[in-house]
């Protein structure tokens, strides 16, 4: 297991008032995520707990380029990873963001 | 004085020498050993039929246990070493050499004894190459074949999975070879004749029917998301924009993914009978939806696949049958098809490099090559236009005066950019070198060359290769949609942002797809059983895929 944690200044608030929302399964190859609405609007946070070592810098690159392109301000990510792929990890972040702005069903 | 026919007086010897076993034309399945130690002679040029699917299992075994002072020091020439015992003969010094085509079951081991010494390795082929070899310099001198029936004179019917066998058989008994084939029955008349009877020589019934196996059948409920986007990606992206009717599919996921979106994704899009009409492909059971909503014309196959015989049969307006009513599959025939008359071959590799060269070899794995590189090849001898071909041989080559400008075949790589356990699709160099300098080849295997990949699709989007001008505008089209890989992360943004505006790249959403709508409910069938209901309970899964 290793755990990271990543911080970034963000340009806006997500948009919604769902204060939280999970997507996802903890299953090989899949992943977790829990959002919730409880920093302030320009701040995003990204805690991950994952069963794979050793991969800190594709992990920074892929939230580097999450936040970049959603600007998810106010949000805070748990992600419990069971060594999912990082493309898998971007859509489940993408569907996150769509789940807590309520646009989704 | 010279004799011109010592060939064939060497053929009636070995005949005569089988014949004390026979009754007839047919041998009991005892005496098959002897049968072969009578036929056979050292050094001797062997098919033993080893094809993608069907094996000549029982004539194996019976070689595997020949007496090696009389038959010892063979050459293998056979498209598929498949069974253990193809391999086994070598481990006991009954055959020596090999000339083969694919592995797959036994590429671990076949890399194992290569590395060891125990097989002299003429080459690895693919099934095109090797069946053309057959008529020029590795023509077999017995050839062990199976099929479903015969009848007292010798008569076969090969049944669905017919396969290499017209080939081998060919090329064998019009050059003074002995044909011996085994089947599962003998029969007053056979439901139609595959191999007429003066091409085979001896006839064994065996005592269970030969082994096929299910080796094209993808379970729908293992689709993943990412699968279900690049199969988006490459409809919207690639077939649609061509107009891509003629064409040859692997046998991943992937391209499995796209077969099922057709009924939906596709239809949706207005794109029914304007693309994939006509397939050179086996009939694997994830068509039948597009099938059934009418969206295919013509299926020709290289092989059958376990449970599609009553489907096949009740749709004999898309596929090629017998009088009989069964598939007559042919794999020489389907290969040239997919050759030459489909615009586009689209499939799934394990490895590829910056200049679009791809391997499915490992350095622990020798797989062989099949009938991929035949599909995934621009066919240079094409001269039959179309619009796709036309398209983009203009892409690739936008200066020459279109009269003189050749085509091009669209051979399209598809795939996510991690695979299993998270190995990296994308590498800088490719372990075929690596296996290529340990074994001392001349050549790396590589499944499909760099210049003939036109189109690279993953998660990320799609490259058009036709429209890079140079070697490095190619290497950064490849890193533009190599995700985070190491190959991905090193790319040059600036270049890849050129890129895109060019077109040379197109993300999803240039392509009018939202990753978040690559959903599961798209499928036109999730499951195995869905598919039999499409089939309207024609299609009859094998065990291993029924879960209810």
């Amino acid at each position: 297991m290793e755990d990271l944690s990543f911080h970034h200044p963000v340009r806006e608030r997500a948009g919604g008032i769902r204060q939280s929302a999970i997507v996802g399964v903890v299953a090989s190859g899949n992943l977790e995520v829990l959002v919730e609405r409880v920093l302030p609007d320009a701040e995003c946070a990204v805690e991950i707990k994952t069963a794979a070592m050793g991969f800190g810098e594709v992990w920074s690159a892929v939230i580097g380029d999450f936040v970049e392109r959603y600007s998810p301000g106010g949000l805070k990510f748990s992600i419990n990873d069971g060594g999912a792929r990082p493309d898998t990890v971007s859509l489940r972040l993408a569907q996150a963001v769509r789940l807590i702005a309520g646009s989704d069903r | 004085m010279t004799s011109w026919r010592n060939n064939r007086a060497a053929r009636d010897a070995r005949i005569a020498a089988g014949a004390g076993l026979a009754h007839g034309k047919v041998v009991e399945a005892p005496d098959a050993t002897r049968l072969l130690e009578a036929v056979i002679r050292p050094g001797d040029r062997v098919c033993l039929e080893g094809d993608n699917q069907k094996q000549a299992d029982l004539l194996s075994r019976a070689l595997l246990a020949v007496d090696l002072s009389k038959v010892n020091d063979l050459h293998m020439v056979q498209s598929g070493v498949v069974l253990p015992e193809h391999l086994d003969l070598f481990d006991r010094g009954v055959a020596k050499r090999l000339d083969y085509a694919y592995s797959g079951p036994q590429s671990a081991r076949i890399a194992r004894m290569l590395f060891g010494g125990k097989i002299e390795l003429g080459a690895v082929h693919t099934y095109l190459e090797l069946f053309a070899r057959y008529f020029i310099d590795l023509t077999p001198h017995v050839a062990l074949i199976a099929a479903v029936s015969a009848d007292r004179d010798g008569n076969l019917y090969t049944g669905p999975n017919t396969e290499d066998t017209p080939t081998v058989v060919e090329a064998t008994a019009f050059k003074d070879g002995v044909v011996i084939a085994q089947v599962n029955d003998i029969v007053e008349t056979v439901p139609r004749v595959d191999i007429p009877a003066d091409r085979v020589h001896f006839v064994v019934k065996s005592d269970k029917p030969f082994f096929v196996e299910p080796l094209f059948t993808r379970d729908p409920a293992a689709i993943t998301e990412g699968q279900i986007l690049t199969a988006m990606l490459a409809i919207k992206g690639i077939y649609a924009p061509y107009g891509v009717q003629r064409i040859n599919h692997g046998i991943g996921f992937s391209t499995a993914a796209i077969e099922l979106l057709l009924p939906t994704f596709g239809e949706r899009l207005g794109l029914k009978g304007r693309i994939a009409t006509h397939f050179a492909l086996n009939p694997h059971p994830a068509l039948i939806p597009a099938i059934e909503s009418g969206w295919v014309r013509q299926i020709h196959s290289f092989g059958s696949e376990v449970g599609m015989d009553e489907y096949i049969r009740a749709r004999s307006d898309v596929y090629f049958t017998g009088p009989d009513g069964s598939l007559r599959s042919n794999r020489a025939f389907c290969q040239t098809a997919g050759l030459y008359a489909c615009d586009m071959f689209i499939g799934s590799t394990l490895q590829i490099d910056l200049q679009g060269n791809s391997s499915t070899v490992t350095t622990s794995r020798i797989a062989g090559f099949g009938g991929a590189p035949n599909m995934g090849a621009d066919a240079r001898g094409r001269r039959h236009p179309s619009e796709p071909w036309l398209k983009a041989g203009a892409e690739a080559d936008p200066d020459s005066p279109a009269p003189l400008r050749r085509g091009r075949k669209l051979v399209v790589q598809i795939g996510e950019t991690f695979g299993d356990k998270n190995v990296p699709l994308f590498v800088e160099k490719l372990d075929a070198i690596e296996l290529a300098e340990k074994l001392n080849l001349e050549l790396a295997p590589v499944m499909i060359y760099g210049d003939d990949v036109t189109h690279i699709v993953t998660e990320e989007g799609v490259a058009n290769l036709l429209l890079c001008r140079t070697a490095q505008e190619r290497e950064q089209a490849i890193r533009g949609i190599a995700g985070y890989t190491d190959v991905g992360r090193g790319r040059d943004r600036s270049m890849v942002a050129l890129l895109r505006e060019r077109g040379v790249i197109r993300r999803p959403e240039d392509i009018g797809i939202n990753p978040l709508d690559a959903d599961r409910n798209m499928l036109a069938a999730r499951s195995i059983k869905d598919l039999v209901r499409w089939s309207g309970g024609l299609y009859a899964p094998p065990s291993k895929f029924r879960n209810w």
